[in-house]
């Protein structure tokens, strides 16, 4: 009692407290802000750096040497009855000619190893080139021909500058006659630097000159076909069922952890359920972008699941209670009104999904989707491999001519997902609606 | 508060007491009108006459629980035929609830269930064997906030019938969407922009296209919940006359918060408290002349 009657201390004013604080307060304020900027520069600092890494290592990647040959297509060696025989012209030896072909270029090389360096200036597809050549037109046989052949991958390197003249020959992939000869070559404008458009149309390849993405390429569409056609349809019908319709209990309880959790599950587990089921108990082809497809398709399930729930969700209550309000049944409601609306959601979940699937590798390695395989795939059950299966095998070998491949393979699959997830950004801009 | 009955059509003052009208207009005399009312506030059994010669619709101690918790009990009134009946109480007291039974509109709320018996055309719509989508044909429903579909004007319409199979062509459907939008008083600000999105319109006009919508079914019923309260008082004004004129054709049965346009519209009025129906009668009775206590205290603004 005598407390509170005592006179009260001369207690500062709250305003006075307040504006002794304020310096503080904005210190912590500009710290803050601080620190979000640093993370955000230190972000876009290794994205920067990741780029510019990919893409100067890469970016050689899309031109290929190629040296002219002079050949005379001996009718002799080709075709010694004229039959014109395709089977027969068909293994012909034009190695034979390639080679003698380059002898007569330089016909001072006589020994033995010499001979054999200098074969190695061209690659191995020149005598593919000239075969398919005489293959289309026949009638070429026992003229001179003037052709590009590809240059083989160590002297494509040389050619650009990955492979430096200055260090000691022992240590050196390409001889000093070898570079005497293109020097050569390079003076008489035999020499050029085109367009690799092997990259894009050949499939893979253990010469890197003849290694192409085109397999790689249609393995991941034909594989994501699948994972599209399966995931999205099942995908948005669960989604719709559980959100729409079933009971709220135990049950759809249980089954939405079960989603929630499948989502977190590390995607190589799934690779491994796709070897005991698709292909050990339902035998289903492995290395095939059926099988592929199918377990891309268990990863990205939860994604599409989840996202198109949200969208449902995000429809307004109020529209379904429209809808039902004039008589329309439950599904009526859900297909005139509520799919309609709830679908830019549902589109753009699941194409962040398929861009996932698209990336996706270590479940492939499980079912046989890393061997190697030089034919395209055509249709689902042939074997394939996709993009990033086909950068980690290149990343693996040994040619430095693959190190170029592999970035420009990353370019290849980086372009294509940014494209998906900028559809997607697309998509949800131009179709959200707001109420 | 002390305006509730400004809006009351002169009312018959043939037994109902001297000066309600001007004592409900002032606060302080507003303990005069108290007298009136003659049941005590203990009392919960419904005052008034429940039933009418001609009911369209007729419920039997209806209940509805969501859950455990028991939202309205044991609930009978009728529902005349070509009337307005309005329904009105403070906020919780049921009133929605009991609306959205007669479409069975509770049917979409999770854990709500509704026990006796609505009787339309002698069947009991509260029977679970009825397929609930003809009868909310039969039974339109208007709800508080304006939900056209976001679609053109012409959608908004057309959807009903077209599910329904009412109209055999295009022409047929053209017909059933002009007719009700001119019936719902909205074709001369629309019938250049029926391929606009009805979103775009403005409240009022989103509520009539809405009131459209409804009639476009051909519905016998009309249930309307609080449809101006998100309107303001000119687009109000508007759907009243609207209110007003569907009367001669259809049964409605309208929400209100506000006792003013209760007043305005209908010819009978319920109240609602705490889950009890308390009062029914002629809304020129309830207004003037309530015989409930807590009827009293409502409308006078004592509380709600």
């Amino acid at each position: 009692m005598s407390k509170q009657t005592a006179p009260a201390p001369a207690r500062p004013r709250p305003m006075d407290i307040v504006q002794a604080g304020m310096k503080r307060r904005y210190a912590e304020e500009r710290r803050f802000r601080f620190y979000g900027k640093l993370a955000i520069g230190a972000g876009l600092l290794f994205l920067t750096l990741l780029f510019t890494s990919i893409v100067a290592n890469g970016y050689s990647a899309f031109v290929q040497s190629f040296i002219q040959l002079e050949v005379y297509l001996d009718a002799e060696k080709l075709d010694p009855q004229g039959t014109r025989d395709p089977a027969q012209l068909g293994t012909a030896d034009y190695g034979g000619l390639v080679k003698q072909s380059l002898r007569s270029a330089f016909p001072e090389v006589s020994d033995r190893r010499d001979k054999r360096a200098l074969y190695g200036l061209v690659s191995s597809g020149a005598d593919f080139q000239l075969r398919s050549m005489v293959l289309e037109d026949p009638d070429i046989i026992g003229t001179r021909q003037t052709l590009w052949v590809p240059a083989d991958d160590d002297v494509d390197m040389f050619l650009k500058g990955h492979i430096d003249r200055s260090i000691p020959e022992a240590d050196r992939r390409i001889k000093d006659n070898q570079i005497s000869w293109l020097d050569q070559l390079a003076a008489e404008g035999r020499i050029e630097k085109r367009f690799n458009t092997t990259f894009f149309t050949a499939g893979d390849s253990r010469d890197p000159e003849l290694a192409g993405i085109r397999g790689a390429v249609m393995g991941s569409l034909l594989t994501l076909m699948v994972t599209l056609v399966l995931s999205f349809p099942i995908g948005v019908a669960a989604a719709v069922y559980l959100e729409e319709f079933a009971p709220r209990n135990r049950w759809t309880d249980l089954i939405e952890v079960n989603i929630n959790n499948l989502a977190a599950v590390p995607s190589i587990v799934f690779g491994l359920l796709g070897l005991a089921v698709f292909i050990n108990f339902f035998g289903i082809p492995r290395s095939a972008p059926l099988v592929g497809g199918l377990v891309l398709t268990l990863m990205t399930l939860p994604t599409i699941i989840i996202a198109s729930r949200a969208a449902l969700k995000s429809v307004p209550p109020s529209i379904r209670e429209a809808a039902l309000g004039v008589g329309a049944s439950p599904m009526q409601t859900i297909m005139y009104h509520v799919l309609p609306l709830a679908m830019p959601g549902m589109l753009t979940g699941t194409i962040i999904g398929m861009a996932q699937a698209l990336g996706e590798s270590a479940p492939l390695l499980m079912i046989g989707m890393v061997a190697f395989i030089v034919d395209v795939p055509s249709s689902v059950f042939d074997p394939a491999t996709v993009l990033p299966v086909q950068i980690f095998l290149w990343a693996d070998s040994p040619e430095r001519a693959f190190v170029e491949r592999t970035s420009a393979a990353i370019m290849v699959l980086l372009a294509f997902l940014v494209v998906m997830n900028a559809l997607a950004v697309v998509l949800r801009k131009r179709f959200e609606r707001r109420w | 508060m002390q305006n509730t009955q400004t809006g009351v059509k002169t009312p018959p003052r043939t037994t109902a007491g001297p000066t309600e009208l001007d004592a409900a207009s002032d606060v302080k005399d507003a303990v005069t009108v108290a007298h009136t009312a003659t049941v005590s506030r203990d009392v919960r059994e419904t005052v008034g006459e429940i039933r009418v010669a001609d009911p369209r619709i007729r419920c039997d101690n209806v209940s509805v629980y969501y859950g455990e918790k028991r939202a309205i009990n044991d609930i009978s009134l009728d529902i005349e035929k070509n009337a307005v009946i309005a329904l009105i109480g403070p906020s919780g007291c049921g009133k929605s609830t009991f609306l959205r039974c007669l479409n069975r509109m509770n049917d979409t709320i999770d854990g709500c269930r509704v026990t006796g018996d609505i009787v339309l055309d002698e069947i009991n719509i509260n029977s679970p064997k009825i397929d609930v989508v003809p009868l909310r044909a039969q039974v339109g429903m208007v709800f508080q906030k304006p939900n056209p579909f976001p679609k053109s004007i012409w959608e908004n319409i057309a959807f009903g019938p077209r599910i329904h199979g009412l109209a055999q062509d295009k022409e047929e459907l053209d017909e059933i969407v002009v007719s009700s939008l001119k019936r719902a008083g909205l074709w001369s600000e629309v019938n250049d922009r029926l391929d606009q999105p009805g979103t775009g319109l403005s409240g009022g006009q989103q509520q009539r296209l809405c009131i459209a919508r409804t009639i476009a079914v051909g519905p016998e019923v009309i249930l309307m919940d609080e449809p101006c309260s998100a309107l303001d008082p000119i687009a109000t004004a508007r759907i009243e006359d609207l209110i007003d004129e569907l009367r001669e054709q259809y049964t409605i049965c309208i929400v209100t918060h506000s006792m003013q346009q209760a007043a305005r519209v209908s010819q009978r009025t319920a109240y609602f408290h705490l889950g009890d129906l308390i009062e029914v009668g002629d809304t020129d009775q309830i207004f003037t002349n309530p015989r409930h206590e807590l009827t009293e205290d409502y409308i006078t603004g004592r509380f709600g």
